[in-house]
């Protein structure tokens, strides 16, 4: 079949034709720019609604936002930020990076990934058609039954959320399946399991989690659903139903799910640490077991979130051993880090400081959470500005630091140019100096009792000074994000090139050029240690000398064969959407929309089976 | 050496473990699926006797009649397994008339459950009566579902086979939808057992 | 170099110190009308000493990791002419200790924390007083089963006595916080939580719901009023009275119109209505604030509330009945007059 043909330069191109490929590719590295691109989209509007808010609470007895828009706004900046920011941006490296550094050519399943994408586009278009339909969700980004119940909540914001969240679960149930099976099945030869690179193992670890912990919100969606639709009982208690199930099974997804949103920035950092101190991780095979024993653990900590709604003293101590057991392995890796800078030859870029700012902002997070988990202390904790700090210094501090990260790291990789450094360092002091300022003094506000979610408070209580400081670091971050636009316009009109291996790399796509070519590896590569392109470098230092590069392999690129696009992810994508929201429409379109949704799910699977009479696959 | 690893690469299916990607990938949907019906299994028995009113289960349901179905939905698997064996021996003539009737087997087990959910309704039991009834309607629901679902896919191959499409060499294909297929038929066995048999 | 080295000083660190003076400058945790950290009672008392031993642990572990990692970063920052450093992969007896160091510090947590768990979950003894809550969007009413009080939004306590508080929650989940008496339990609706606990001497603060329940959960507030024994036995005796009859002219118009209007479909005054879906007015004035600790309660406040409650609080139950002037002021006369 023909090769997919990359744009040669100086051929023109319409707008029309360029916005069709992008529809219609199943390109792992293009899938990976569009998750990145919707991520830092939304990370703008949940940081929006994030300053909204900070203004609100800035001064007592605020009025800038009535109670019901407050209301609205954190329910939509918790959403938006875990699922539309944080989930996607790991998506984006996912798929950009894991086929690279395990010597793929692309995903397992190609066209499963592009439909992945589609349908996490539909759920948050589903989500944001809320503020079109006058009916944004407003019971938090957890959703507590029974106030999400019909009788409490009898507009359709809760419906929204509740449709919006099933699309994406969904969207991230298909990426597991594609990303198991590529990291099992598709190393190149001699990339042992145990020679993976550490990001591709937190990656693996987070699709094990994805692919158990989102079936119990699936499950808890549909009950939701049932209740509001149908008038079933799960949640209702005049008829025996307990709103605490919903807590059950919410967190038995919502535990998981934390761990799915640090995991592959703790991934990052592990490869950037080596990078920059021109050393190998330390202890990687423990960092391996114990990003393994935190994803298994992790299902069984969720009570840790429920502490204060009365499961009894067994429970509640049950649970507190099994959270701390499970800060263990979550805590040593931090000294693997310093233990990997340690003796090594630390080069100061971008991608280091914020992989540094993350070790230290992850500390601070882990160690509040520490005393979360022991539930006498933690009922004056939970649901107050203490734990609201917490967690900001694990997602923010951590996920979001070890994000960005990434983005400087493989920035050349990706797009084959380099980010300006001194734009970068400004970005990281900004952001460290604003998120410290925003976030550090709500330990204080939670010590003196503000609970979460409350859109004033009264003059007299002792909160006034505190939140005006977090107002000025919120804006400070801002400022900060606007100094990392700024460095993305820049570099793209006039960014140093990047070569193949600007940072001196160690693993497998620095091998390629940047931007890789479309089908990634010419010749497939043939690993012989973690690290490999290092070792290929320079030796092990253990005895094992520097490779000397193979010959240019005379491959004729031109018959490499890559998945043509297809466009019946989108539409497939489209049709399901039409069905889902179907259901704050009419019956009739649920109906139509399942049918349509049939009709493109068969065509999806029959694209490439062979027609009839002959003709082979 | 170089041109091994290029062949290697343009089989688009097997993997490093010899394992085609698709029945692995297969592997890891039912894993998730067990992980979903666990969830609505245990909102079943987190909810068991805790009805406030209304009929229970042992006033409502019949055994005897949900025995027959269950055991032809374990036959409907035993006549997929036949499937995959006729079609992997290249007998297509057989092949298709296993997959069709593992179809209506299926068929005829979903057309069992409309049976007994109409009945019910009759019997005053609906999803808003009482925990019972939700917890019932939902989790036989969407086993009832998740039959269909495998039906239509077990029609799609059967039509596939008789315009002449489906041959030994799309015997995977036919080995996954078995796999999901069986899948759905244990989940029969353990929700069967939890609902109808045990006290 | 050198230069690089003064800016690497981590903001964070730097910051932290900076924020901890400050804080201790500025308004005091000490002193905030909700704070935790000066527990009134000894339910406080025992989850503030595992508090304060995970903080001191805490604290020194976060300044030698955060020390730790500064130090790594400038003492093996890279020099010029520098070779390739070596590539150690590990250090086996290393890491286990540090592992094994970190079990038993979180050891050092859990011993303590499981006895109180249990402890301050006992069954209930027979000589605590019993109080029902009910949380309800957007107020709390408190019942005294065994004195036969019922009221709203103002909970008194005797100091000294244990007391079990019974809470239940006839609409959705709320969340039952006096932070300065000690942590807060849930109230679920299908399930009776309890908090025991013993206040110190007299003191008065606030509290809040602490779980979001909708469109006022910021709204959702109440006053605690720890007294004496015997103010306290003084306070449930006036409790116990029947409705005041006003005397004020204006007073008992405003009892006509009570008695009128719809406000006896929701409101209790006794002898007068017997409304349970709104609070108890029966001694209305003498709580100090209304609209679940929201505003003082003056005659201005109390007439605003009655000619427009979703002003005050979004969403609220309680309906504008189209009160207006006259009619408020008798009202609010009349409700002033419930001592």
């Amino acid at each position: 079949m023909a090769t997919q043909a990359a744009f040669m330069p100086g051929t023109k191109v319409s707008a029309g034709s360029v916005i069709w490929s992008w529809i219609t590719t199943v390109d792992h590295k293009r899938i990976g720019i569009l998750y990145g691109t919707s991520a830092f989209f939304f990370f703008l509007v949940g940081g929006i609604e994030a300053l909204i808010m900070r203004l609100q609470l800035a001064h007592p007895d605020g009025t800038l936002v009535s109670a019901q828009r407050f209301n609205e706004l954190f329910t939509m900046h918790g959403t938006t930020m875990i699922f539309l920011a944080i989930m996607p941006m790991s998506a984006a490296f996912f798929n950009f990076m894991i086929p690279l550094m395990i010597g793929a050519r692309d995903v397992a399943f190609p066209r499963l990934n592009a439909l992945s994408y589609w349908v996490f586009f539909s759920g948050a278009l589903l989500l944001h058609l809320s503020f079109l339909a006058g009916a944004v969700p407003d019971g938090g980004w957890f959703g507590y039954a029974n106030l999400t119940s019909h009788q409490f909540s009898p507009t359709h914001s809760i419906d929204f959320w509740m449709l919006g969240l099933q699309v994406l679960g969904i969207s991230s149930l298909m990426a597991g399946f594609n990303f198991i099976v590529t990291i099992i099945n598709m190393r190149a030869p001699g990339m042992t399991l145990m020679r993976m690179p550490l990001f591709v193992w937190m990656s693996f670890v987070v699709q094990f989690l994805v692919v158990l912990a989102f079936p119990a919100i699936t499950v808890a969606l549909i009950l939701l659903m049932f209740d509001r639709f149908f008038g079933t009982l799960f949640y209702a208690p005049s008829g025996g139903g307990d709103p605490l199930l919903w807590q059950h099974l919410f967190w038995i997804f919502g535990h998981p799910e934390v761990y799915i949103l640090i995991l592959p920035a703790m991934g990052i950092v592990s490869e950037v640490l080596p990078t920059f101190s021109r050393k190998p991780l330390f202890g990687a095979p423990v960092v391996i077991y114990s990003g393994i024993m935190i994803g298994f653990f992790g299902f069984g900590v969720w009570s840790h979130h429920m502490f204060s709604v009365g499961m009894g003293p067994v429970a509640d101590s049950a649970f507190s051993i099994a959270t701390m057991l499970i800060a263990v392995p979550t805590g040593v890796k931090i000294l693997n880090w310093i233990g990997t800078l340690w003796g090594g030859r630390i080069q100061f870029r971008t991608p280091l400081y914020f992989s540094l700012g993350f070790i230290a902002m992850f500390t601070l997070g882990g160690l509040s959470g520490v005393m979360h988990a022991s539930p006498p202390v933690d009922l004056q904790q939970t649901d107050s500005y203490f734990i609201v700090a917490h967690f900001h210094y694990v997602l923010f501090g951590g996920s979001i630091f070890g994000l960005f990260s990434g983005v400087y790291y493989w920035w050349p990789k990706i797009f084959g140019k380099l980010l300006d450094e001194r734009l970068g360092k400004l970005h990281f002091w900004l952001m460290m100096i604003g998120f410290n300022v925003t976030f550090f003094p709500m330990h204080f506000l939670g010590l003196i009792g503000m609970p979460r979610r409350i859109y004033t408070y009264a003059p007299d209580l002792g909160w006034n000074f505190w939140n005006l400081v977090a107002t000025i670091g919120a804006f400070t971050i801002a400022v900060s994000f606007l100094v990392f636009l700024a460095n993305v316009v820049k570099t793209t009109r006039s960014g140093a090139p990047a070569p193949a291996d600007p940072w001196d790399g160690r693993t497998l796509e620095w091998t390629i050029p940047s931007p890789p070519p479309v089908y990634n590896f010419a010749v497939e590569p043939v690993v012989h240690d973690r690290d490999d392109f290092w070792v290929q470098k320079y030796g092990d230092g253990h005895g094992t000398p520097p490779r000397k590069p193979s010959p240019p392999a005379h491959v004729d690129t031109s018959s490499i064969h890559m998945p043509p696009p297809s466009y019946w992810p989108i539409l497939l994508a489209g049709a399901f959407l039409f069905m889902v929201s179907g259901a704050l429409v009419s019956i009739y379109q649920v109906v139509l929309g399942a049918f349509l949704t049939l009709v493109c799910m068969i065509r999806f699977m029959l694209e490439y089976h062979r027609p009839a009479a002959g003709g082979h696959h | 050496m170089a041109a091994e690893h290029v062949a290697v690469f343009h089989n688009p299916n097997i993997g490093t473990t010899g394992l085609d990607h698709r029945k692995m990938g297969m592997w890891a949907f039912l894993g998730s699926e067990c992980m979903f019906f666990g969830s609505l299994i245990g909102t079943y028995l987190a909810y068991k006797g805790k009805s406030i009113n209304g009929p229970g289960p042992h006033e409502i349901l019949n055994i005897p009649l949900t025995s027959v179905s269950a055991f032809v939905l374990l036959m409907s698997s035993l006549l997929m397994v036949l499937a995959l064996a006729a079609v992997q021996r290249n007998d297509m003539k057989w092949g298709k008339i296993w997959l069709f009737l593992t179809a209506v087997f299926g068929a005829g087990f979903v057309g069992f459950q409309i049976f007994e959910f109409t009945h019910f309704v009759h019997l005053g039991l609906t999803l808003q009566t009482n925990l019972f009834g939700s917890t019932f309607f939902v989790l036989t629901g969407f086993h009832g579902a998740h039959v269909t679902g495998g039906v239509i896919w077990l029609l799609a191959m059967w039509w596939l086979a008789v315009r002449g499409r489906l041959g030994p060499q799309d015997s995977l294909k036919v080995e996954i939808c078995g796999l999901y297929w069986h899948f759905v038929d244990i989940v029969w066995i353990v929700i069967f057992a939890l609902i109808y048999l045990i006290p | 170099m050198r230069k690089s080295l003064l800016a690497r000083i981590p903001t964070a660190l730097l910051l932290l110190a900076v924020v901890l003076l400050l804080g201790s400058c500025g308004w005091s945790l000490w002193d905030a009308p909700m704070t935790t950290v000066r527990p009134k009672s000894e339910f406080g008392r025992i989850t503030h000493q595992i508090f304060m031993l995970i903080s001191w642990w805490t604290l020194g572990i976060g300044i030698a990791v955060e020390a730790g990692l500064l130090w790594a970063c400038y003492r093996f920052r890279e020099k010029p002419g520098q070779p390739i450093p070596e590539q150690v992969h590990g250090h086996t007896l290393l890491e286990v200790s540090w592992t094994v160091a970190f079990a038993v510090i979180l050891l050092i947590f859990a011993v303590p924390t499981i006895p109180v768990i249990f402890e301050t979950q006992a069954a209930t003894p027979a000589q605590a007083m019993r109080i029902d809550v009910s949380g309800r969007q957007w107020w709390w009413e408190f019942k005294y089963p065994e004195l036969k009080v019922v009221t709203a939004n103002e909970l008194h306590l005797p100091a000294g006595q244990l007391l079990a508080f019974n809470l239940h929650a006839p609409d959705v989940i709320h969340s039952f916080w006096m932070p300065q008496l000690g942590g807060k339990r849930d109230v679920v609706p299908g399930r009776v939580n309890r908090i025991m606990l013993a206040p110190d001497g007299p003191g008065e603060f606030p509290g809040q719901c602490a779980e979001y329940c909708g469109m006022s959960h910021a709204n959702m507030r109440f006053r605690v009023i720890v007294q004496s024994k015997a103010d306290f036995d003084r306070w449930a005796a006036d409790q116990q009275k029947p409705a005041a009859q006003p005397t004020d002219p204006l007073a008992q118009k405003g009892l006509e119109l009570f008695s009128q209007s719809t406000c006896v479909g929701c409101h209790t005054i006794t002898g007068v209505s017997g409304g349970v879906l709104g609070p108890n007015l029966t001694h209305f004035a003498s709580r100090k604030t209304l609209g679940a600790n929201l505003m003082a309660s003056t005659p201005e406040n109390v007439a605003k509330w009655i000619e427009n409650p979703g002003h005050m609080k979004p969403g609220a139950l309680m309906p504008d009945l189209g009160m207006r002037g006259e009619q408020t002021k008798a009202l609010a006369a009349y409700l002033l007059s419930l001592k």
